[in-house]
């Protein structure tokens, strides 16, 4: 190679840089193999089955054939109305519950920012806790709080006359938004933290001679500054939303009244995957569902960017 | 789209550049007593908010059967821990404990394996220019948007046919392929592998993989801690895909295991409270501990992924 380097002439040099791209190009090699057979592969099988669908014989014996049988299955799926309630009750419920969680992220950042630094640095690995434990187990501790016979929330809610089922009707929603606020606050709250950290101090100092108050630069300097921020976490929290499977899949063990199989989209189609055995149609409805979780990611970003940031 | 990292997050003494002037010292303006009594206390009502639950599990994890039905949540009664524990590991021949390496076995091996590779690529896509370049870091972006559940019915298929369901390959494998981590791995590489000492290295007559190993990985080996602990937690966390990909309960993982014991009582009359309790604490124990006395890595890891 060094011979090669010190060779003045200059096809030489150009072959020399093709062979060090080349070899620069291979670090990358083993990943997008790997990347083409479980992403890009399971992707395209994923369109193809959807177009598909296995026929039986009628009685359930017999050999299944498989059709072609074009956008059927999707036709079907925009029609299915309990595939649509799932999306519309999960579509409800991030509506409300994620700006909630926003804001008290946004809240409890320049709390943060606002106290002493000694005192944020005595909290912040509290506050970062519920962050730090799986979502299964969050998942396990809220269900065994709000359960009537285990939990100590009922009992105290009782002492105030209220008759709390914290699994049943309406009430389950904000059992399953408080969970999320108490997993998602913290990791919400450190992206917006450290935006506001990277902010210049003089800039506050300019507020402050001007006459500004406290609450003044929090709301007109501090909140713009972590826009940014605030609109990734945003993204992801709807991304998560609409996916949300595994706590209401624990919920369902304590409620299932309540929490029928196909109370949200993706336990819609876990169902039909995993217990009828439609792959095709399961694979439609999870197009379905990305196209909805994607064109609601690009809307909220679209209207939040409009305005040029600060 | 910054590409230079702010890497004061990533060394540990962390410049506390404002906390001079305009905060407690010589600064114009001092918070009131009551805007600091205000900020005080909305910090401690969240500290309670998020420490409480917890306290719930381990006061929990130290009743039996009877009391935890019986006596207040948030106080100890008899201390029954041990028996707890003991009883934990001894159900179903210790199965508890199997589930535990388990989760380990994957995390550990899938994860240093996802680093190695995504490191690589990374490195590769930050530090040579090729024809294609583009295009893979297109997909990597792309690939972002993809949910999961999209990509779960036909993997399943896939590794029926590949014959990986219900193998722990069918969770370590998968796992090597992050294409979040090989994004990471690339702005990490930007900001921390200067070009001229690559250049240098040539000079030197050392070759591309050469260069690699001793001086590319190693100025990038606090962003490859990150990825790291980042895959590891990813994976003693996930669920879906073990609890589809997994049969036998003898591979599954920690969670799936809790989240089979918690169904029992809908199916069966046996109550398994006690043991999700106690189980639920041991499982993130080394996860807390990890994210404590890692927590410049991950925390670098969080506002890296943010400068998107």
């Amino acid at each position: 190679m060094a011979a090669v380097t010190e060779s003045p002439s200059r096809a030489a040099r150009l072959g020399w840089r093709r062979i060090m791209a080349l070899k620069g190009a291979s670090f990358t090699v083993p990943f997008f193999l790997g990347f083409l057979l479980f992403t890009v592969t399971p992707l395209v099988m994923a369109l193809k089955e959807s177009l598909y669908s296995e026929k039986g014989s009628g009685l359930g014996f017999g050999e299944k054939t498989v059709e072609f049988v074009g956008l059927d299955n999707f036709v079907e799926g925009f029609g299915d109305g309990r595939f649509w309630a799932s999306m519309l009750r999960v579509g409800l419920f991030a509506v409300i519950s994620i700006p909630v969680i926003q804001i008290a992220s946004v809240g409890l950042a320049l709390l943060l920012d606002a106290a002493s630094q000694r005192v944020a640095d005595r909290f912040r690995i509290p506050l970062l806790i519920p962050y730090m434990i799986p979502g299964i187990v969050a998942t396990l501790i809220w269900i065994y709080l709000y359960s009537p016979v285990v939990g100590p929330l009922t009992p105290f809610l009782d002492l105030f006359g209220i008759d709390a089922n914290f699994y049943g009707g309406e009430l389950i929603w904000v059992s399953i938004g408080n969970l999320m606020a108490w997993s998602g606050i913290g990791f919400n709250m450190l992206i917006v933290y450290s935006a506001l950290r990277s902010v210049d101090a003089n800039v506050y100092d300019a507020a402050r001679i001007d006459g500004a108050s406290e609450w003044r630069i929090a709301w007109s300097i501090k909140v713009p500054l972590v826009r940014r921020s605030l609109v990734l976490t945003t993204v992801l929290s709807i991304i998560g939303t609409l996916q949300i499977f595994s706590d209401t899949m624990l919920f369902k063990s304590m409620a299932p009244e309540t929490v029928t199989r196909d109370f949200t989209p993706i336990m819609a189609i876990y169902d039909w995957a995993f217990q009828q055995g439609n792959f095709n149609y399961a694979s439609a409805l999870s197009i379905i569902l990305a196209l909805v979780v994607g064109t609601a990611s690009a809307l909220f970003y679209r209207l939040t960017n409009k305005a040029p940031t600060s | 789209m910054t590409a230079t990292i702010d890497r004061s997050t990533t060394t540990p003494p962390r410049p506390k550049r404002r906390a001079t002037a305009s905060r407690e010292g010589t600064g114009p303006v001092r918070h009131s007593r009551r805007t600091k009594a205000l900020v005080l206390g909305g910090v401690v009502f969240f500290t309670l908010y998020s420490l409480a639950p917890v306290w719930w599990l381990i006061v929990s994890a130290t009743k039996n059967q009877s009391d935890l039905y019986t006596t207040n949540g948030l106080w100890f009664s008899d201390l029954h821990f041990t028996d707890n524990l003991k009883a934990l590991f001894t159900y179903q021949d210790g199965i508890f404990l199997k589930w535990l390496w388990n989760t380990l076995y994957y995390g550990v091996v899938g994860t240093a394996g996802m680093t190695l590779v995504c490191v690589a690529c990374g490195y590769g896509l930050a530090m040579y220019q090729f024809r294609g370049r583009g295009v893979l870091m297109g997909c990597i972006i792309g690939s972002f948007l993809v949910p999961h559940a999209l990509l779960t019915i036909p993997s399943f298929l896939l590794f029926t046919d590949l014959r990986m369901v219900d193998t722990p390959s069918a969770i370590i494998v998968p796992s090597l392929f992050n294409a979040f981590s090989v994004y990471l791995a690339k702005v990490y590489a930007e900001g921390a592998i200067p070009p001229e000492l690559i250049e240098a290295a040539r000079i030197d007559g050392a070759g591309e993989y050469r260069i690699f190993f001793t001086v590319g990985a190693r100025l990038m080996s606090t962003g490859a801690a990150t990825i790291f602990l980042l895959g590891f937690v990813g994976s003693w966390n996930s669920f879906f895909g073990p609890l589809v990909f997994l049969r036998t309960p003898e591979k599954w993982t920690v969670m799936v295991g809790l989240y089979s014991w918690l169904k029992v009582k809908v199916d069966t009359s046996a109550d398994l409270t006690g043991m999700v309790v106690v189980g639920s604490l041991l499982s993130l124990i080394p996860m807390v501990i990890l994210m404590i006395s890692m927590q410049r890595f991950w925390r670098s890891g969080v506002t890296l992924g943010s400068l998107k």
